[in-house]
């Protein structure tokens, strides 16, 4: 490991490891009010909204909407099975299966 | 999507940390493959096989390693990587707050690893736990065995990529790492159920695509704090509306 790597990781590691440890650190001194903890319900599907709209539907900076678009196909057949059957392994093995197969038949075209 | 009603019922340690798991189960199914592309590019992008191992033992935290990977192979400065870094991972700032209820009266020895640990995966998987409404007095070692199940995985995922990863050829080109947005997917349904949460959703999506060019991966932040203030304002006037419609 170069000297260049290794400031590189540790750097990565302290901004990484502070912001998930700074919050609970202090935790015991902390009282949240009603409000915030409203708030804080909205958090887990916001954040993983933000980071799957843009995965599936951006490619190469730009909007691919439309039914060449093999994420599109897997992220619709993932949140079919999803709100179907309420199983989430299934869902990423059919949303997974939707992506290659379309994947595949549009490599094989 | 329900957690085995063992654990409610007959709480103990090591019955919790068996459950928690067995929950996350399905999402390394999704982050194996994710770990595995991570391990097979990272030399080729400029690291050594040595801080590869380095990087997935001590920063943990795939997006962002991800990230790193694609700002190295374009010769970023080492100062920009550990910015973006920091704004990639701010997210986690979010979820520490969620779980600041649940872990505030635990030693900090509990609370230093479970922060090290802390990943979207095992924060889904533990603020379902931890929101029962069951008094089993163990739901952080539910936490634990949700966490080192992710960091276990991850650290021979890793390996698999640096080693077996370099044998397949294009490996990295087959698209394996939507796993990671099907499982992102799954993760978000059960949160699906109400108008305050698809309103969520919605506003979150909409400016992620909006905000997407702003520098450093920013557009994430911005488009979770949008569909949260979103959720919450729905939620407001639905409930002043029911005031509203109250007989008097």
């Amino acid at each position: 490991m170069n000297p260049n790597e290794l400031i590189l990781i540790a750097g990565m590691t302290l901004v990484t490891f502070s912001i998930r440890y700074f919050l609970l650190a202090m935790s015991g001194k902390l009282s949240l009010s009603p409000r915030l903890l409203q708030t804080l319900n909205y958090v887990p599907p916001a954040v993983l909204t933000a980071i799957v709209v843009p995965a599936v539907l951006i490619a190469e900076d730009q909007l691919w909407l439309g039914l060449g678009n093999p994420r599109l196909i897997g992220a619709i057949a993932a949140l079919g099975v999803g709100l179907w059957r309420k199983n989430l392994l299934l869902t990423i093995m059919v949303g997974m299966g939707a992506f290659l197969l379309w994947q595949a038949v549009d490599l094989a075209n | 999507m329900a957690i085995a009603t063992d654990v409610t019922q007959r709480p103990s340690p090591w019955r919790e940390f068996w459950a928690g798991v067995r929950q996350t189960v399905p999402l390394i199914v999704g982050a194996i493959p994710f770990g595995i592309i991570f391990g097979t590019l990272a030399q080729s992008s400029g690291l050594s096989f040595v801080g590869t191992v380095a990087m997935s033992l001590c920063v943990f935290a795939g997006s962002s390693q991800f990230i790193a990977l694609g700002l190295l192979a374009a010769g970023s400065p080492i100062g920009m990587i550990i910015l973006t870094t920091w704004v990639v991972n701010l997210r986690h700032l979010l979820y520490s707050a969620a779980l600041v209820p649940y872990l505030k009266s635990l030693s900090q020895s509990w609370k230093l690893p479970l922060a090290f640990w802390l990943t979207d995966e095992t924060f889904m998987v533990a603020v379902q736990r931890y929101r029962q409404r069951d008094l089993a007095p163990y739901k952080h070692w539910f936490h634990l065995g949700s966490a080192l199940a992710m960091y276990t995985n991850w650290q021979l995922c890793t390996l698999l990529g640096l080693t077996l990863g370099q044998t397949i050829p294009n490996a990295a080109s087959w698209g394996l790492d939507f796993a990671m947005v099907a499982t992102f997917i799954g993760m978000t349904i059960p949160y699906l159920t109400t108008r305050p949460m698809l309103a969520a959703v919605i506003m979150a999506g909409g400016t992620a695509l909006i905000a997407r060019s702003l520098p450093h991966q920013m557009g994430l932040m911005v488009a979770a704090v949008a569909g949260i203030a979103a959720g919450v304002a729905v939620e407001n006037r639905l409930k002043s509306g029911e005031k509203d419609n109250e007989p008097k």
